[in-house]
């Protein structure tokens, strides 16, 4: 039986439709759907080696789309009693009437076969706040003992994603996500580490706070170096935060809106050949549900293989316009992004963090990036600095910690710069969704200011 | 509300707390917008929830629930006294909260024209004759326009008698137009950038903006960048105009002075900050014309940031932060305030929701306007490069080394200007940059910008900010073009 979460049960979502069509019907409407979204979300916050802020959040959201012709429009509510569904829909209802048509707006979808994937964690979704103060109490535990200052972040939650509609529609999916994330800090150096996974039994926080701890400890006092284009290795929080930036421009709708930097080289080689990304709900290590924001069932694709990018998401909205399949990437109607995708799977390598770094005679080493900023939307140039955890390598080993450093540089160019690639783990950053990534080793990557500590 | 927040005080103060405190909002928003010619998204967003913090042997606990019923309530009471027990096991120090009076009040934000009363057919006519006007010229290949109104009732109790209802209304609009040709994309956008102009005001701010005037200019200027030379490379004088101004204060002011910030609250996420407590009262922060306050007040002006309390019934105030140069004053809160010798916060405690707890957030931090008139601050130098309105924005996580980009600029000679300039840039240290402040326009240039996503907390909270400012010059800062190193 597949999961179900006591936030909002099945049931519940059905009983909701209901009162929405009912309510619909006494404005002659018959399509209405209704896009759920519930969350549950507790999270232990602590700085200075203390809990500091210690909040759990609950809300259950209806979204209430109503078509009237070629007219839709969208209302959303958390007040989940028959008035408040009524007021919602009369509300959706107004608002699409009042509304231009869009003339390639697709029909409502209609049952399609139910996506699957198995994400829930009971032992998350009830994870007490005592347990969570005790994982946060021995990772300070952990700072302490090595004479450093801890700040971050023990996240428990689980959440429902369900669709369903007046033609027989009905998506239901349910899971939970636990989070870790720390930050040491010395006199002048820090660390960081981050992970998340569905099960916060598959979180070991200890060994976080201590990968935290010893970058703290081996980039203290750090050396100030010179900008310039260095040979950079990126852990895979720093690949993500980087990559992470590109995937709203893998859109057929953006590029027919010609805002993506995909736009007139869609089908080139862009990148090394060493690079080979998919669009995975279902992959093993990814989170989220197995359906899109109209409810298609995502299906994988292949978005670059060796270097060219292959396949393209398409939403309802634009296989409709240019006769092509829609591959289950949409965003809830209505919209103007159209589709991009969300599950992102960077394909890895064979060398691990160790090798590349022993390989290495000159170059720098980043535990993540920050702030990170387009600013040439064409060429994907990116700006941003190093943080919490930038080391100088030379000749195969870790010198020393640096101070941290500003890049400028283009996406492209750092994707076809790329000399190796470890494994591929799931990883989270703070600037990009969370991806499954492997880190990277890159040629000339270029630093154009050094900051003062 | 009223006896909503009532139940859900007594639910925690009759298990024995030191301190509670509930806010119990109802939301309603409207976002409606068009692409080339047609719309875009329509919706609207109801939410109503209670968030209730506590006190309790020295340590926070906050829960928060849309379940209204009385169990619902009661359950989140627990919860949050039980998450506070449990930070016991992580505890250092009690927290201490420097006194408030009780407050009773009820206000409401002024709204001439209640944007719900206008019709979305109404909203969306605006924004296609815009689209029209921006699609009209030549070269504009995709045209954005949106709007955005929202209305906050809230309702603060809390456990030392502060009964406060406050009513907000927002509205904001703004659009883009993007030029792209071989390999080259370009955008213009009017009011400001990111969605435009924002402020503590009805649909007469729509009507203010005069949106269709200025559509035609912006979609040529954003075919002409096409065309443009990039931003030259080196040190020039700078000139920014107001609406870039603002997030200039926003990132490298605003942020800075967050005092919980300064004490490491948010080291693990948004970062710490240059500003250590040393340095209060002595910093030069900037040149002697710079006067920046954090204001609250109604007085200030219609901004993001103005309220009569805060998220800890906190009453408005006006903090003066630069005087003459000089750093003088961080934003505080009830629980940081005596860690820079106050005996009472300053109010800037604002939380995005009754989902959220509330933070130290920027109220309207603004730079006072100065004595120059434009035609000194453009005409002050022989050459000097203009910049207006943001397209990037990056600073390090003590918030000292920056790189802002702008959408366009103008080489300007002798007070003109003298050719279009495209990819802008430029950077620097935040002290030293504002110690080059030579020059800023008077108080018919200044404007109070809204920034309506600012982004802070784990979990993240996006918060309206106000900044105001006129143009203003700065000497041999760093200039170039959006380009990799």
């Amino acid at each position: 039986m597949p999961a179900e979460s006591e936030l909002l049960p099945r049931k519940r979502c059905e009983e909701i439709l209901l009162a929405a069509q009912t309510a619909a019907f006494r404005h002659g409407v018959e399509d209405v759907e209704v896009y759920f979204h519930a969350s549950s979300e507790s999270l232990t916050r602590f700085a200075n080696n203390a809990i500091h802020q210690n909040v759990s959040e609950r809300s259950v959201v209806a979204s209430i789309r109503a078509v009237a012709g070629q007219r839709t429009a969208r209302a959303s509510t958390n007040r989940l009693t028959r008035e408040g569904v009524q007021a919602a829909v009369d509300e959706a209802v107004a608002l699409a009437r009042a509304s231009e048509p869009l003339p390639d707006l697709p029909e409502m979808l209609g049952p399609v076969e139910a996506a699957r994937v198995e994400r829930w964690d009971e032992a998350t979704a009830h994870c007490a706040p005592v347990e969570r103060a005790r994982r946060v109490a021995e990772a300070v535990g952990i700072a302490q003992a090595a004479g450093l200052t801890a700040a971050g972040i023990f996240a428990t939650e689980e959440t429902v994603e369900a669709i369903l509609n007046s033609r027989g529609l009905a998506q239901y999916h349910c899971e939970t996500m636990a989070t870790f994330s720390m930050t040491a800090m010395g006199a002048d150096s820090s660390g960081w580490a981050k992970s998340s996974a569905t099960a916060a039994g598959h979180l070991n926080t200890a060994q976080l706070a201590e990968r935290a701890v010893r970058k703290a400890r081996l980039s203290a006092k750090p050396k100030r170096i010179d900008p310039g284009a260095y040979t950079v290795i990126l852990e895979p929080s720093a690949v993500l935060d980087l990559v992470g930036q590109m995937f709203p421009d893998f859109s057929l709708t953006a590029i027919e809106d010609q805002r993506s930097f995909l736009k007139d080289r869609e089908w080139d080689r862009l990148f090394a050949p060493e690079i080979t990304i998919y669009d995975d709900a279902g992959f093993p290590l990814q989170s989220g549900a197995p359906f899109d924001g109209e409810g298609l069932p995502r299906r994988a694709l292949t978005l670059v293989r060796s270097g060219c990018v292959v396949e393209l998401p398409c939403s309802r909205q634009m296989a409709l316009k240019k006769g092509l399949d829609p591959t289950g990437h949409g965003f809830p109607l209505p919209n103007e992004q159209g589709e991009a995708p969300v599950n992102i799977v960077i394909a890895g390598g064979k060398t691990c963090l160790n090798e590349m770094i022993a390989s290495t005679a000159h170059g720098i080493l980043l535990t993540r990036v920050w702030y990170v900023r387009e600013t040439d939307p064409y060429e994907k140039t990116l700006t941003g600095m190093t943080r919490d955890g930038t080391f100088l390598i030379r000749d195969g080993e870790i010198a020393c910690g640096v101070r941290n450093l500003r890049f400028n540089e283009s996406l492209i160019r750092m994707l076809r710069s790329v000399e190796l690639l470890s494994p591929s783990v799931r990883a989270s950053g703070e600037e990009a969704f969370d991806m499954v990534a492997p880190a990277m080793k890159v040629r000339d990557f270029p630093f154009t200011e050094v900051t003062e500590y | 509300m009223r006896d909503l927040a009532a139940k859900a005080l007594e639910a925690a103060t009759r298990r024995g707390v030191g301190y509670a405190d509930v806010r119990v909002e109802e939301a309603w928003e409207r976002h409606v917008s068009t692409k080339n010619g047609r719309p875009g998204h329509v919706g609207s967003y109801t939410s109503e929830g209670a968030g209730i913090r506590v006190l309790v042997d020295g340590c926070w606990g906050f829960a928060a629930t849309d379940d209204l019923s009385t169990k619902g309530i009661d359950r989140a009471a627990a919860l949050a006294i039980e998450i506070a027990r449990a930070g016991q096991l992580a505890r250092k120090s009690d927290v201490r909260l420097v006194p408030e009076p009780a407050h009773v009040a009820v206000w409401c934000s002024d709204c001439r024209v209640d944007p719900f009363s206008i019709p979305v057919e109404q909203n969306l006519a605006l924004l296609l004759r815009v689209d029209a006007e921006l699609r009209r010229v030549r070269g504009v290949t995709m045209a954005e326009a949106s709007m955005a109104f929202v209305r906050r009732r809230q309702v603060f109790v809390n456990s030392e008698g502060s009964r406060i209802e406050q009513t907000r209304t927002t509205s904001g609009a703004g659009y883009t137009a993007y030029a792209y040709r071989d390999g080259g994309l370009q955008k213009r956008s009017y009011p400001n950038s990111f969605g435009g102009q924002h402020q503590l005001k009805g649909y007469e701010l729509i009507e203010e903006l005069n949106l269709e005037g200025n559509a035609g200019r912006v979609a040529e200027e954003a075919v002409a960048l096409l065309s443009a030379d990039p931003c030259p490379e080196g040190e020039f004088d700078l000139i920014l105009d107001s609406s870039q101004l603002g997030l200039q204060i926003h990132e490298s002011i605003g942020h800075p002075i967050e005092l919980d910030r300064v004490l490491g609250a948010e080291a693990n996420y948004a970062g710490m900050s240059f500003l250590t407590l040393d340095q209060l009262g002595r910093l030069q922060y900037g040149s002697e014309i710079v006067n920046v306050v954090c204001d609250a007040r109604v007085e200030h002006g219609p901004g993001l940031g103005t309220f009569t309390f805060d998220d800890e019934g906190v009453a408005a105030q006006r903090t003066e932060i630069i005087r003459d140069g000089r750093f003088v004053g961080y934003m505080t809160s009830r629980e940081t305030a005596a860690a820079v010798g106050a005996a009472r916060s300053n109010g800037t405690m604002r939380a995005e929701n009754w989902a959220r707890l509330p933070l130290i957030r920027m109220t309207n931090v603004s730079l006072l306007p100065g004595r120059q008139t434009l035609e000194e601050v453009f005409g002050g130098v022989d050459h000097a490069i203009y910049m207006e309105t943001n397209r990037s924005w990056s600073i390090d996580d003590k918030r000292y080394q920056f790189q802002f980009g702008c959408e366009i600029a103008w080489e300007i000679r002798n007070g003109r200007r003298v050719r279009m300039l495209r990819d802008p840039v430029y950077s620097g240290i935040s002290t030293a940059f504002w110690n080059r402040c030579e020059a800023i326009a008077g108080a018919e240039h200044w404007t109070l910008w809204g920034v309506p996503n600012c982004g802070k907390g784990q979990p993240e909270q996006v918060m309206g900010t106000g900044h105001g400012a006129s143009p203003a010059r700065f000497r041999k800062i760093r200039t170039g073009a959006a380009d990799a190193g």
